[in-house]
């Protein structure tokens, strides 16, 4: 069985263990924790495309996060588009944004990257709370997002609205699971070990990078819409720095060099934040410890950690099989 | 046939000069050493013709073809691999992706069909590479937990991965024992030997140069000081003098 067949495999049993929790009769709150993680999940995973396999830290994506979410309630509030054409609509405009602000960005390395990102991200967020007629200002979009019927999908049902994140979810999980195993994927970690080198390989570092920062804006994107279907809404603080930061803050909490770590990090910062809420109003000063923790400690997440102990390993067992038949040929005569 | 020619090259980093009017001419399938005193130029050289930085005057034919000025891709392209003084690798990558994503990067498939790393083709040129290379055996093995003899091989594996016309090789010998300093010289000629190409390398070591290099150039100050097979270098008095200083350098051989 190929890469490629295993991972469909895997992608379809999460979309089936994601369906049984509807069928199971999960209470809502469960079902909305999960809807929270896939939206926010897929926002660290797309940041993830350029942090952890193209060396990119960005600051500012979540101004993605928000156009996705804005484009798409905008365009449902105008009447005039379905869902689906809203959303390809809304994955359009952030594609064409990522890769104005894109092709401005990949071409500054490191802290300058991350700093422009961070100031693109500023604009963005000025322009929804200074557009009021338009955005709805610090208010938000106002008056609710309409959900009309499609395709006999009904989207004000809460169980359709779950199934159709859920499906949406794996559908961008997968995309994401094929572009990093993808000849392109690795062409990505060539540049994130050594970008000098690369280009001495011939290949074009800055149209790669701009490919990836222009699909993980679009993933990001979706991530924004499932949250404003979710919230029925979209507000300024989907864009603010905050946003990005707490996307960085997952994919510290899960690893950024195995897959799924961000989406284990969203879990369980999603969770950190609802358990400490129940017991303190100084929900930032846990997070605060737990960052400190994981940088001045383990100074990578968890995954990470057990990522590389099961890369020792299996390294170790190598080069004992190459001791092995080293000693085996000096032994023939 | 002339397979690399420079003339009347010059760069010039603020007011020092690097590079001095240095004209060489490289036939195909030749394999020639460049040789000079710390700071002589001959890494400039090297960043010169693959592009990484442009010479303020003078132009570089590569079969013909003036490729100074372009950019570091166009001239990977037209044929020129390059590996480095100190190894420069991908460190999280094994010996097998590293040459794998390196071929398929020179095949331009990097951004074709979205099919699973790594495609058959680029498959079977890296291993191609690794048993010419002798690193089969480290295939699986993580660039930074190679032996520095290693590192150096998968260096110039890399740039063997573009199939290039010409390799420029700085310093492979660089921080190796004598015993691997030899084997190490051998594998590159066996290398050269095997694939028809127009092969350059700096070195440090004289005895390898001499016993292996057919034609030796030399730089002193950026500029050429004499060029000429390894036993006209070696009697060559203006080489004496550069590498030995002139009281001391009379008669004797670098």
């Amino acid at each position: 069985m190929t890469r490629r067949w295993r991972d469909l495999g895997l992608a379809g049993v999460g979309l089936v263990v994601l369906l049984l929790v509807p069928l199971l009769g999960a209470p809502p709150a469960i079902r909305d924790f999960i809807m929270f993680a896939m939206a926010y999940g897929l926002l660290a995973m797309s940041l993830n495309l350029l942090i952890g396999y193209t060396g990119l830290v960005s600051f500012g994506h979540a101004m993605f996060f928000a156009s996705g979410a804005y484009a798409f309630g905008l365009a449902m509030q105008s009447g005039k588009f379905s869902i689906p054409a809203a959303f390809a609509l809304a994955i359009v405009f952030t594609a064409v944004l990522a890769l104005v602000i894109g092709a401005i960005c990949v071409r500054l390395n490191e802290i300058y990257f991350a700093f422009l990102t961070l100031a693109f991200q500023m604009l963005i967020y000025n322009i929804i709370l200074g557009w009021v007629s338009f955005t709805g200002g610090d208010q938000g979009l106002m008056g609710g997002i309409p959900r009309p019927k499609f395709l006999g999908i009904d989207l004000a049902d809460r169980t359709q609205l779950y199934v159709f994140c859920s499906v949406l979810f794996i559908v961008c999980i997968a995309i994401m699971r094929q572009i990093v195993t993808s000849p392109f994927g690795y062409t990505l970690r060539l540049i994130r070990d050594n970008q000098e080198r690369a280009a001495f390989l011939g290949i074009d570092v800055a149209r790669a990078k701009l490919v990836c920062f222009v699909i993980s804006a679009c993933v990001a994107a979706v991530g924004g819409i499932l949250l404003s279907l979710f919230v029925s809404g979209a507000y300024p603080n989907f864009g603010f720095w905050t946003t990005s930061g707490e996307a960085i803050f997952m994919i510290l909490l899960g690893g950024s060099s195995v897959f799924l770590g961000p989406l284990v990090g969203t879990v369980i910062l999603r969770l950190l934040t609802d358990v400490t809420i129940a017991y303190t109003s100084h929900t930032e000063l846990v997070l605060g410890i737990v960052i400190l923790v994981l940088v001045l400690g383990l100074r990578k997440g968890p995954l990470d950690v057990l990522a590389e102990r099961l890369e020792t390993r299996r390294q170790a067992v190598a080069q004992k099989v190459r001791d092995a038949a080293d000693t085996e040929a000096r032994k023939r005569p | 046939m002339s397979r690399l020619k420079l003339e009347g090259l010059a760069k010039s980093f603020g007011g020092v000069a690097a590079t001095r009017d240095v004209s060489l001419d490289f036939a195909d399938g030749s394999f020639s050493a460049i040789i000079g005193p710390n700071g002589a130029g001959k890494t400039t050289l090297f960043n010169l013709i693959t592009g990484r930085f442009p010479p303020d005057t003078g132009r570089i034919l590569l079969g013909g073809e003036d490729i100074a000025g372009l950019d570091r891709r166009a001239i990977v392209r037209r044929g020129i691999g390059r590996a480095f003084q100190v190894a420069s690798l991908f460190p999280s990558l094994t010996v097998e992706e590293a040459l794998a994503a390196a071929v398929q990067a020179h095949q331009r498939r990097e951004t074709a069909k979205l099919q699973s790393f790594p495609l058959a083709s680029s498959r079977a040129r890296a291993a191609e590479i690794m048993e010419m290379l002798k690193l089969t055996s480290v295939a699986g093995i993580v660039s930074r937990n190679l032996s520095h003899g290693d590192q150096k091989l998968l260096d110039i594996g890399l740039a063997l991965a573009l199939d290039p016309k010409v390799l420029l090789l700085d310093e492979p010998t660089a921080g190796m024992g004598p015993e691997e300093r030899w084997q190490m010289i051998e594998t590159v000629q066996a290398l050269w030997r095997a694939v028809h190409m127009t092969l350059i390398f700096i070195e440090h070591d004289m005895d390898i140069v001499f016993k292996v290099a057919e034609t030796v150039r030399v730089l002193s100050y950026g500029a050429v000081l004499a060029e000429g097979t390894p036993d006209e270098i070696r009697r060559n008095p203006a080489v004496i003098e550069a590498y030995l200083g002139k009281a001391a350098g009379a008669g004797t051989a670098p």
